[in-house]
């Protein structure tokens, strides 16, 4: 079906709602509750529109799309709600933009960036909410918490793993792990689907912290080491340290769809980790001393001919491995078969 | 797995058997919950420990450890008794001679019967079987909790035989989907890192494959198929074996009765490790070469639903490290082979040109989405599901499976069973995971016992208890838990200061080789 947005008329799906069809076509709407993962929520009320026979402004969010519907998401009305629903966010928190580290992909910064909003007009004196640190990988810090619920829903609905809820009432709600528990005493899994899907600077990658904003890093797309899932992942890296800073979920991924568990998002210490082997080494007189790779490869060559020589090819054996590329695996038993002219290749598939 | 991930939300009913899945496959077990809360899909879980997943079960069952064939067949023998069996689909896909064997071997698999072998109550396996056997589309999803046994095929075969009864083979949502445990198991599979097959499971020892792979490679190769590792190291310790070369694996932390895989690797002449840290197996090396991690290196994993998938380089490797296939490279130009890849695309090139099932994958087509093998032409879309319409032998086939006890029964100076596995926070031999202090505060070594049994030999949560085998001996911390039955206990393997595979058995599997983890008989003690 067709729909109108701002005089543009543009294709749009039955079911799907207003919102959905801005994002789709490059309009931006400032919204935080919403998120194609866990649906509209309708109550951050900061995606108001304007549409044609609708009496008042309409969440663009929840509002499911009619044929020939005419929306306009830029009249006066609609930026002066936008406007109040954005600052009255920033007068309720300490958005600290200077130092926070999601500053750069803050998406209420970015509606403060569209709607002008260069300082809170108000600002509430008695906040002073509880900063959760005791969790091994993840910040709360409920100051910058806008309440949209993303969290709440992704941990409940996506993940599933029930820990995070909303706490309290009015002015006073707050996420609560369980039964308000810190969250390293919760039953929390440390998965991080809730920093990754808090549009604001509420629940951050602890060990990130002051290792670079987003844009500093480069991202690149690859596949998780650890189990056989194959959660699709993006590596944050820092060129100028040669380091992993953080890691995300690459959403939309066809195995796991942003999702990813307490390894492969948290356990990456190893890449960069001082004792990684940096150099070929070979064993005299029970100790290890450095060697070149020139001088290892002729042992290893010269040692493999020899055995063989003497005793065949099948007193030789080879581990390939679960942990290396298909690439490598096929090079390891090409070496074995051809280098060396024996079967016996196997790897822990069942270990 | 023969079925996708995505198509998990399709089953009705899912069968988790052997998998702890939220601590072991956390995205998949991620999936499944969200169809149950969804309210598509009933779960059932069987596993001897009260698993995370239990809680989100319609039906949860204890059986013993390596009693699932008899919980299969007595499920199999209910589904047939009440007519729940896909009659159309057995008729169609199934050999009548190996239906007709099936139905006679499972006749005498009673509830009351299987209630004996396996303590699941006779009521609660007929709810089971009803369950399941109703469902429209079934899913089942095991871990090594089944194949880890002297069982290991005979699980493995039970799984397919009720899959096929309730035609639940080649639809969305049902299948046989082994989780597999590491991130290229799969492909170190698929890509012949096997003794007895090439590329994409082509035989080693048929005339018409041999002279394929010679003529592809140009060179004579062996006509007789390998040891598997496990026959290799008893033939290592016998003095038969002379070198290893190991790759990015660490079967000193691995491998069953560790004992005897040390003595193994000490009497060999000569031990290559190729890996990225100075790991337990390293150590006892001759000569060690650095090599890169997933962070440093392009290629392909190949995932538990046969998806392949590109890895990025994003970072350069430490010092002098180098990616396997580049120190492969150089070994076989060493001895002699005449090896130019300049990049991984190259390589992965030519596993196309020789694996039938990957001959339709290329860098460009795998993209960011992937394929899933079989993919065997340039213009065919990847096979998500396995076994649509027909399976790739024709008719399948059932197999009648006697039940047999595992290898080691508990036993008065043994008394309380033995297994092993996973635990979120940690992976397989610890070489990645246990270099982050975080994970390492998140969890560490212990034993999983009853309250009972903590009761019995005086220990609180936390203590030191010994657990002895006929194998060896180790000491680690207790944590007691409602969630293990009495006259069980549970020793993840990831921890080198209380290793599991010290106490484990090394009786194999006769066909696959595989080592009886997920059974023996202990004793706990008060350390």
């Amino acid at each position: 079906m067709q729909i109108t947005i701002n005089g543009k008329s543009l294709e749009a799906k039955k079911g799907q709602n207003v919102l959905q069809v801005a994002i789709a076509n490059g309009i931006y709407i400032p919204h935080l509750c919403y998120h194609e993962k866990v649906g509209a929520a309708g109550k951050c009320r900061a995606c108001v529109v304007e549409i044609e026979g609708m009496r008042g402004l309409q969440t663009s969010c929840s509002v499911p799309v009619r044929e020939d519907m005419v929306v306009e998401t830029k009249a006066d009305t609609v930026l002066q709600a936008q406007r109040l629903v954005v600052d009255l966010m920033l007068s309720s928190g300490k958005h600290d933009c200077l130092s926070c580290e999601q500053s750069g992909h803050c998406e209420l910064q970015d509606a403060a960036y569209y709607l002008g909003i260069e300082r809170p007009t108000c600002q509430y004196g008695d906040i002073n909410r509880e900063v959760d640190e005791t969790s091994e990988f993840i910040k709360i810090d409920r100051n910058k918490c806008i309440s949209c619920g993303r969290c709440v829903a992704a941990c409940n609905n996506t993940v599933v793993n029930q820990v995070l809820d909303f706490g309290y009432r009015g002015h006073d709600t707050e996420i609560v792990f369980n039964t308000d528990k810190k969250m390293a005493e919760s039953t929390c899994v440390q998965c991080g689907e809730c920093s990754q899907i808090c549009p604001v600077g509420a629940i951050i990658d602890k060990h990130a912290i002051g290792l670079g904003r987003l844009w500093e890093l480069d991202k690149v797309e690859t596949v998780c080491p650890y189990c056989g899932v194959g959660c699709k992942l993006n590596l944050h890296i820092d060129r100028k340290s040669n380091k992993i800073v953080k890691v995300s979920g690459v959403e939309g991924s066809p195995t796991n769809d942003g999702m990813l568990c307490v390894k492969g998002r948290y356990g990456f210490d190893f890449v960069g980790h001082e004792d990684r082997l940096t150099t070929p080494l070979i064993k005299e007189d029970g100790q290890f001393r450095e060697a070149s790779w020139e001088e290892a490869i002729e042992l290893v060559a010269s040692k493999f001919t020899s055995i063989r020589d003497e005793y065949g090819a099948d007193t030789i054996m080879a581990l390939a491995s679960a942990k290396v590329t298909n690439e490598e695996n096929y090079t390891f038993q090409k070496l074995i078969r051809t280098g060396i002219g024996t079967n016996n290749i196997d790897h822990c598939a069942r270990l | 797995m023969t079925n996708d991930i995505k198509g998990l939300k399709d089953s009705d009913v899912a069968l988790i058997i052997g998998s702890d899945t939220s601590e072991a496959h956390p995205v998949i077990s991620a999936r499944i919950k969200q169809a149950i809360i969804e309210g598509r899909t009933k779960l059932i879980v069987i596993d001897p420990k009260e698993i995370k997943m239990a809680d989100y079960a319609e039906i949860y069952a204890c059986q013993r450890p390596g009693t699932d064939v008899a919980v299969i067949n007595g499920m199999m023998h209910l589904i047939l008794k009440n007519g729940w069996e896909d009659k159309e689909f057995i008729k169609e896909r199934v050999e009548p001679e190996t239906f007709e064997a099936l139905k006679s071997e499972v006749e005498k698999f009673t509830p009351e019967y299987v209630e004996k072998i396996s303590g699941i109550p006779a009521a609660q396996l007929i709810d089971i079987a009803e369950l399941f056997g109703k469902a429209k589309v079934a899913g089942l999803y095991y871990a090594m909790g089944i194949t880890q046994h002297t069982t290991g095929v005979d699980n493995v075969r039970s799984t397919a035989n009720l899959q096929m009864l309730c035609g639940n083979m080649g639809v969305s949502g049902g299948g046989v989907n082994p989780l597999r445990g590491q991130s290229n198991v799969q492909g170190a599979c698929d890509l012949g890192g096997l003794p007895v097959v090439y590329t994409g499971y082509q035989k080693v020892g048929v005339d018409a494959v041999q002279e394929k792979m010679e003529k592809f490679w140009n060179a004579k190769l062996n006509n007789k198929p390998g040891y598997p590792m496990t026959v290799a190291f008893d033939k290592a310790f016998d003095g038969e074996m002379k070198a290893f070369y190991i790759m990015g694996e660490n079967p000193m932390i691995s491998d069953p009765d560790l004992h005897h895989a040390e003595a193994a690797l000490n009497n060999l002449d000569f031990l290559v490790v190729e890996d990225i840290f100075m790991t337990e197996t390293a150590k006892l090396a001759d000569v060690v070469l650095p090599a890169t991690t997933y962070a440093e290196k392009t290629g392909t994993f190949t995932n538990t639903e046969r998806r392949v998938q590109i890895l990025n380089e994003a970072l350069c490797g430490p010092g002098e490290s180098k990616h396997d296939w580049e120190i492969h490279q150089m070994l076989a130009n060493k001895m002699g082979l005449n090896w130019n890849y300049k990049c991984a695309e190259e390589i992965f090139n030519e596993i196309a040109a020789v694996t039938p099932s990957y001959a339709g994958m290329s860098y460009a087509r795998l993209g960011n989405q992937g394929l899933h093998w079989p993919c065997p032409t340039e213009d065919h879309p990847g096979t998500p599901v396995l076994h649509v319409g027909k399976f790739a032998k024709g008719l399948g086939t059932m197999f009648a499976v006697p039940f047999k006890d595992p290898a080691e029964m508990p036993d008065e100076e043994y008394p309380t069973y033995l297994t092993t596995g996973r635990i979120l926070q940690h992976f397989h031999t610890g070489t990645m995971s246990r270099k982050s202090e975080g994970l390492n505060r998140l969890a560490g070594p212990h034993v999983m016992i009853s309250v009972e049994d903590a009761e019995r030999i005086g220990v609180g949560n936390s203590e030191d208890v010994k657990v002895t085998t006929r194998r060896g001996t180790i000491t680690t911390k207790a944590f007691v838990t409602k969630r293990i039955p009495n006259g069980t206990a549970y020793v993840p393997f990831h921890f080198w200061e209380a290793p599991a595979n010290i106490l484990t058995n090394n009786a194999l599997d006769p066909i696959a080789k595989i080592p009886e983890y997920k059974v023996c008989a202990c004793k706990l003690e008060k350390a």
